[in-house]
């Protein structure tokens, strides 16, 4: 079975709500919603303290090329735009709409009709492109890099896949795999759009081989589509990344920074976002729901929601039976990549994978131990790198000898911390070497 | 509601620690120490213990009187470690003080001086090891035969198989390495030497002569994934290579065989060479450290004074090894050309 050939972890896979159907979440009383909720620009907002919008309204438009729209998943008044602590920890611009009644805007087909290529063969990969850009579709896999800017390649790269990303190597997650389960067809049309809007021939999705119902169901629907070819993976940790899933589909290796996959002729989009192309190109429908993985062992009954972007994650959390006595640490996104936040009045955004409850014994980190320079860190890095010699040379700042290194070809993805058996917090020298060094460079490069 | 924690991704860990590696390792050298308990007797017994308790104690004392540490490193089990491998590198009839002047130069000199645990640039046991072999080469080199259950003292003392192979090239005799043991009597540590007649055996270190047990000890590491196959299949490879190629050459020089299953070479290979601190970080790395120790215990053991080369082998690869973590980095993602 396929999978990136270098590094990796296996940690524990605890997808405790795989086998739970979506659920409809709740609407919020209010709703809360950040300007920035995507790399790039922050979005503008385009409403005042009293106006009234509809489900699907645009409330703040993009604040440049690398930027997305922001549409109100709720219907009422525009109560005020003030700050409020997104997962980031900082506070940050946001839209408040208190909420009354669910109109939605009348331009959205709410019918659950599966609408594919060939009833709409008339649509150029232009106003595809420009139908996902005007959607505010941004990449749900938890980066949320906007999607018509990849699809948007660099003159002179050539596209050859569209490679789908339905990996969910985080443990815990299970928002995309009921997705799959729940939406096959819907997923397989989005694809379609993705391919044409790009104009490439072949299609892959990559599915994690624990996920063997998802796998079958979605080759058994794909055999509608020749050019679209199911690859199942073998379970290893972060075959996600994009890097990563593009060596293990296609077997290239996209060189460093700033190069970027398209450059290997690969272009990737989250399973969830070919969803949320399908939606906003067939059914006229923006970006502004999202199925949310809520878990936790502690938690009493984890669960998959459909959620209104906006809901503070305490709502979830109270329909999962309440935050658990012994809750610790509250996670946005999965263990390995999550951030970790300062209360649960988080609201949803575009890429709010999960929330995850750890309890107070899983939230407290062992001390660290001399390095025993086992050179386990070395062998779990799937970038190739020395994360021991990055983390002693951060705290030594030497940034020349970091830069030499290639820290700013770490994905961050905590294989290294994982795996160190003296619990060395590797990664957060790492972080702030790698911050430093691009600090440094990016400054060189203005001169 | 608690106070959330807030910390930096990842939130979770694999579990691994220092402690179950070291301790891993330590369960991995238990069939070699029941073999030499078994072949050795009470003086096996009293030497792995002395260099236990010892390594253990300088570790404690030197943490907490010198070094000050306010996390006590006993605890970890690298002490332990270093007391029995220093141990398995020493004739079952040495008298127990200089296990003690041993352990404090292991531990004492070669570790808590550079800093204590993963700090180090030499192996400490093997360190220790060389240093006893230059001070007292008399005491370091009277090996008891096996088989003697529980005398200690006045034991009788015989050549090892090394010792013997040394004498042929010296002899430029090829007929003397006729009375090596079989290979199978090497392999479960039964290394009589027809030299000194019926039902006498050859000896050596304590922990070496048994290659069968500490064949076990690398296959349960492995298991583990304590270690990886790199360090210890570089160096059975190239020494395989090198006396074989040396034995076709001039019957007078032992055959792979019998180079691998004699003196300390698998005791070295498997849990010495494989010392996490003192060996290098990337696979590449650990390769040409395998290979460079393989063929340098070759060298030694052919052209050297001494009739072992794997202690002074690993030794001198110990002081390669940041050199080759400078020049030896992992394979870059992204260097790999398009398929």
């Amino acid at each position: 079975m396929k999978t990136f050939r270098i590094g990796g972890v296996h940690p524990a896979e605890n997808k405790l709500s795989a086998a739970q159907p979506i659920k409809v979440a709740e609407l919020p009383k209010v709703a809360v919603f950040p300007l920035g909720q995507h790399i790039g620009a922050p979005a503008k907002a385009i409403v005042q303290k009293g106006d009234k919008v509809k489900v699907g309204q645009m409330i703040a438009e993009a604040g440049g090329f690398v930027s997305a729209p922001i549409f109100s998943s709720v219907s009422g008044t525009v109560a005020k735009v003030d700050t409020i602590i997104e997962a980031s920890g900082y506070a940050k611009p946001a839209i408040f709409i208190n909420v009354e009644g669910d109109e939605w805007m009348e331009s959205i087909d709410r019918t659950d009709t599966l609408v594919t290529l060939n009833d709409r063969l008339e649509l150029t990969d232009k106003e595809i492109i420009d139908k996902i850009k005007n959607a505010g579709v941004v990449g749900m896999g938890g980066a949320c890099f906007p999607c018509h800017v990849k699809l948007m390649p660099p003159p002179g790269s050539k596209p050859e896949w569209v490679i789908i990303n339905a990996v969910e190597c985080e443990p815990y997650l299970t928002a995309d795999h009921r997705l799959m389960l729940e939406h096959a067809d819907e997923i397989l049309v989005g694809v379609t759009l993705l391919m044409k809007a790009v104009n490439v021939k072949k299609g892959y999705i990559a599915i994690e081989n624990n996920k063997p119902d998802a796998i079958a169901l979605m080759t058994e629907k794909a055999k509608a589509y020749p050019e679209i070819e199911v690859v199942p993976l073998k379970v290893k940790y972060p075959q996600g990344g994009e890097k990563q899933l593009i060596d293990a589909v296609v077997g290239r290796q996209v060189p460093a920074p700033p190069a970027l996959p398209v450059s290997v002729g690969a272009i990737i989009q989250n399973v969830g976002t070919a969803f949320a192309v399908y939606q906003a190109v067939m059914k006229n429908k923006p970006l502004f729901e999202r199925i949310v993985t809520v878990t936790g062992k502690s938690l009493k009954q984890p669960s998959n929601f459909l959620t209104r972007m906006g809901t503070p994650m305490s709502q979830l959390i109270d329909a999962c039976g309440g935050l658990p006595e012994d809750t610790g640490k509250v996670i946005g996104g999965g263990p390995m990549m999550g951030k970790a936040l300062l209360n649960t009045d988080v609201p949803i955004c575009k890429g709010s994978s999960g929330v995850l409850i750890m309890n107070d014994k899983e939230a407290s980190r062992a001390e660290a131990d001399p390095c025993i320079r086992c050179g386990k860190c070395v062998s779990a890095c799937p970038m190739g790198l020395e994360p021991y010699l990055l983390s002693a040379c951060t705290d030594q700042q030497m940034w020349d000898r970091l830069e030499k290194e290639d820290i700013t070809s770490c994905i961050e993805c905590g294989s290294c911390q994982f795996t160190c058996p003296s619990h060395r917090p590797l990664l957060d020298y790492i972080r702030l070497g790698k911050s430093t060094v691009m600090g440094i460079i990016r400054s060189r490069n203005a001169k | 509601m608690n106070k959330l924690t807030i910390s930096l991704s990842p939130h979770v860990h694999s579990g691994d620690s220092v402690k179950s590696n070291m301790f891993g390792v330590c369960i991995a050298l238990v069939p070699a120490m029941i073999c030499s308990f078994v072949f050795f007797g009470l003086g096996a017994i009293a030497v792995t213990a002395v260099s236990v308790a010892s390594c253990v104690f300088f570790e404690w004392a030197i943490g907490k009187y010198m070094l000050k540490n306010a996390k006590p490193t006993v605890t970890d089990g690298s002490a332990i470690l270093t007391g029995m491998l220093l141990a398995f590198n020493m004739p079952s009839n040495i008298p127990l003080w200089i296990v003690v002047i041993g352990a404090l130069f292991a531990i004492g000199v070669v570790k808590m001086t550079f800093g204590g645990l993963g700090c180090n640039l030499f192996n400490p046991a093997l360190a220790g090891r060389a240093f006893l072999l230059i001070s007292f080469p008399v005491q370091m080199t009277s090996w008891p035969v096996v088989g003697q259950g529980f005398t200690t003292i006045d034991g009788t003392t015989g050549a090892t198989p090394l010792a013997l192979m040394k004498a042929a090239i010296k002899a430029k005799d090829a007929s003397m390495l006729q009375d090596l043991p079989s290979a199978w009597d090497m392999l479960i540590g039964n290394t009589s030497s027809s030299v000194f007649g019926e039902g006498a055996m050859g000896g050596g270190c304590i922990g070496e002569v048994c290659a069968l047990a500490i064949i076990i000890g690398l296959i349960y590491m492995l298991a583990r994934k304590i270690i990886t196959w790199h360090i210890p299949v570089a160096i059975f490879a190239t020494v395989a290579v090198f006396s074989g190629l040396l034995h076709l050459a001039n019957p007078i020089y032992a055959g792979p065989v019998e180079q691998l299953l004699s003196g300390g070479l698998m005791l070295g290979a498997v849990f010495m060479a494989t010392d996490y601190v003192t060996s290098p970080m990337s696979k590449k790395g650990q390769l040409i450290y395998g290979v460079a120790i393989g063929f340098l215990t070759v060298v030694i053991r052919t052209w050297g004074a001494y009739p072992e080369g794997m202690s002074f082998a690993i030794l001198i690869m110990n002081a390669f090894t940041p050199l080759i973590n400078n020049y030896c980095k992992p394979t870059r993602f992204g260097e790999v050309v398009k398929k």
